[in-house]
């Protein structure tokens, strides 16, 4: 086995790029941090060993190197952002008006580009097999690339010593030799106390360490990546996560959907409120509301009644015995909620559905003249209608909704939206006459007709939509982001840093590392060093840099 | 030390190849279940869920259990609907001789107006059982869309065909022929 021996003593794993205990880069591995001779060294994951890097043997190595990978994590990151972001172009399946035909409605409205968008399936893009499969692809990569960075570097940081290699040291961002007998270690390990530093030593090498777990963030946050994810998963369980949506006609009473027919609500009155504008209580939005064509709607409300149903088991289609549970009213935002944990929200309504209309019967040429009326209830009517004088007048044919087609009256749906009759009269004495009634529409059918049945008053009722939700996944996917935060956090405010002092026969060795903010260390280091003979460090990359420009431009940097 | 390492590497490969597993079961877990449209009817092979429904026009109920051991045709219908109206003649025409074999068929009526399909009924003169579904919930139950549609259920409760669309005389005889018991 080819694990690594240091000169320290220590036996790292096969692929360490630094020595655990003492940091001494081992050559042969220097290329997996991309460190070059004569450079800094790369300090990523503290030169751990990456199994990933070096570790293929079985087809399993393999797909968890692949996803190991951070280019792979990044290249499904930007597929994924490219993908979502195609998918707003056009507007998806489910958003389309009611009733349009998705196989034309993408060319007839967006042309060919359109047609393209539809044919490739982006119209229902989020469900996609391949959209799905990209989430779970990032899913997998951030669980195994967070697995196979965290255990080495954890390992890696409790195991360091104080005592470090030469050569790590040296090449360290910030590093600062001394010469000098007189140094006040006291004094150090004093300054190095008051700023909340570790102190650890071996044979008078000391590791002075803070905010270690700051490294651990970005692991934190990922793990509330993938709870998050586990939630948004979670919806397909139905016993998670259900949205349903009901229709209920005022005075109707329906089975609420998705509780397996135990539930069901009364719609005893849908109201729709507008801002009135004489109220005093409203007088703050007196000038937006003038700005408004028409009336501005406060309140959107449900009064229901709901009940549950007592003959179980429940036999789905059989008239329930329902007994009453409570009255309840959905307003937006304040849902009616059940004790199943489903909630029914105020989402929609449709206005003015015809519910009855009434007729009077009078001569055909003077609408003045009325042998009497009557009213046909268009939910349940009657087959007959018997006015005062004796005439009795038979509803032939109903048509909820009709629309003429080839000159025939047809019925196009069950809801009373555009009624139409085809009434028989019969006046007592008098000959069968046959009319044909509806919203703007007289026919009289054999043109001989004596009497008309003329429209004179209508009722009509309003319908609720209600949505039925519940929804057990928020609280999981909630608790996922506060663990997101919490990493976010943890990882951005505070550092991870480190200084190494190296007493050496003739002075002193200073060295130090943080994952950022660097110019904090440095003041970190300089406060500590004061007082104590020891001579502030430099920071070694910043004097590379600067040293280049002065090279590009001959212009001298006032930085210091 | 090599024996540790061997060790080490094998308790590797089962935490790496347990790990993949989950995920990969989670993935195909999400995936088919995204997949699964929400659309269509109840599916075939599975058994018929139960119902029971008023006959139109009488108090008379009919429980779909009931009826094991014979094959039944539910169609799903209204008096809204064209198609519908075409295929009822071909039901009628093939229903006294498939009563006698032992196949009931039981068209269920989405309106919500007595007055509306009893004028259709009128007109029609059907002579199988008609049934009142008018709060939908059969509907539902058996995820019917668009109608009409058809389901051919075997002697013993299973689903062995669903038609979506209107069936032709021809075509309806060989699915009634599919679920007639043998006897």
């Amino acid at each position: 086995m080819s694990e690594i021996t240091c000169e320290c003593g220590h036996v790292n794993p096969e692929g360490t790029v630094l020595c655990e205990a003492c940091g001494k880069p081992f050559e042969e591995n220097q290329h997996l941090n991309d460190n070059k001779p004569e450079q800094l060294l790369n300090m990523r994951y503290d030169g751990s060993a990456r199994r990933s890097q070096t570790y293929q043997r079985t087809i399993v190595d393999k797909i968890w190197n692949f996803f190991s990978s951070v280019k792979i994590g990044v290249s499904i990151i930007i597929i994924l952002v490219i993908a979502s972001a195609l998918g707003t172009v056009f507007p998806q399946e489910m958003y389309l008006p009611p009733g349009s035909d998705p196989t034309t409605h993408y060319k007839e409205q967006y042309g060919i580009l359109g047609q393209i968008y539809y044919q490739l399936g982006f119209h229902n893009l989020y469900s996609s097999w391949w959209y799905l499969l990209l989430l779970a692809m990032l899913g997998v990569s951030i669980v195994i690339a967070s697995i196979d960075r965290f255990v080495p570097l954890f390992k890696t940081l409790r195991k360091q010593k104080p005592k470090r290699h030469v050569n790590f040291m040296k090449k360290q961002r910030i590093f600062g030799e001394t010469t000098s007998t007189d140094i006040d270690y006291k004094r150090l390990k004093k300054n190095l106390k008051s700023k909340r530093y570790k102190i650890h030593e071996e044979e008078g090498h000391l590791l002075a360490e803070k905010n270690r777990f700051s490294r651990w963030g970005p692991y934190v946050n990922h793990i509330g990546l993938i709870l998050v994810l586990l939630g948004a998963m979670l919806r397909f369980v139905p016993a998670m996560y259900m949205d349903e949506f009901l229709w209920v006609r005022e005075g109707e009473t329906k089975e609420i959907a998705g509780t397996d027919g135990l539930y069901y609500i009364k719609n005893e009155d849908f109201i729709l409120e507008t801002y009135d504008m004489e109220d005093e209580a409203n007088s703050q939005f007196q000038e937006s509301l003038q700005n408004q064509s028409g009336p501005v709607p406060e309140n959107y409300q449900t009064n229901a009644v709901i009940y549950e149903r007592t003959d179980l088991p429940v036999v789905p289609g059989k008239e329930p015995e329902l007994e009453k549970v409570r009255e309840a009213e959905a307003r937006v935002n304040h849902p009616i909620e059940l004790d199943n944990g489903i909630s029914l929200y105020q989402a929609s309504y449709q206005q003015n559905e015809f519910s009855s209309m009434t007729f009077k019967l009078h001569d055909k040429g003077n609408e003045d003249t009325d042998y009497g009326q009557f009213t046909v209830n268009l939910i349940e009517p009657k087959d007959e209608y018997t006015l005062d004088n004796g005439t009795t007048i038979r509803l032939e044919r109903y048509f909820p909704e009709f629309e003429l087609q080839d000159g025939e009256p047809t019925q196009v749906s069950k809801f009373p939206r555009n009624p139409a009759f085809i009434f028989e009269v019969k006046v007592p004495g008098e000959e069968t006459e046959v009319s044909f009634a509806g919203i703007g529409v007289n026919i009289d059918a054999s043109g001989e007709n004596d009497y008309k049945v003329g429209l004179v008053d209508f009722q009509t009722r309003d319908v609720t939509g209600l949505t039925v939700k519940r929804d057990y996944t928020l609280p999981i996917i909630a608790f996922g982001a506060a663990i997101f935060m919490i990493g976010v956090i943890q990882g951005m405010y505070w550092n991870h840093r480190r200084i190494w002092i190296q007493p050496k026969d003739t002075g002193v060795w200073v060295a130090g590392h943080t994952n950022k903010n660097w110019f904090a260390l440095k003041k970190d280091i300089d406060r500590i060093v004061a007082d104590t003979g020891i001579e502030p460090p430099v920071d070694q990359q910043e004097e590379k840099d600067e040293a280049e420009r002065g090279n590009d431009d001959g212009i001298i940097s006032d930085k210091q | 030390m090599s024996e540790k390492s061997s060790k080490k590497k094998k308790k590797r490969l089962i935490f790496r190849t347990s790990l993949l597993l989950i995920m990969l079961s989670l993935i195909v877990f999400a995936v088919v279940s995204a997949l699964q449209d929400d659309d269509v009817t109840v599916a075939e092979g599975e058994m018929a869920p139960n119902f029971a429904l008023k006959k139109f026009g009488s108090d008379e109920t009919v429980e779909l259990k009931d009826l094991r051991g014979k094959g039944v045709m539910i169609n799903f219908w209204a008096t809204y609907c064209e198609p519908c109206k075409e295929e009822m003649p071909y039901m009628e025409e093939l229903y006294p001789e498939y009563k006698e074999k032992g196949v009931e068929i039981l068209a269920i009526n989405l309106d919500t107006t007595d007055i509306v399909v009893n004028q259709f009924l009128r007109e029609y003169q059907l002579s199988f059982p008609i049934l009142q579904d008018e709060g939908g919930q059969v509907m539902n139950l058996y995820n019917i869309g668009p109608i009409p549609s058809t389901l051919f259920i075997g002697p013993d409760g299973r689903i062995e065909e669903t038609v979506i669309g209107p069936l032709t005389l021809s075509k309806l005889e060989g699915h009634l022929k599919d679920i007639t018991p043998s006897s």
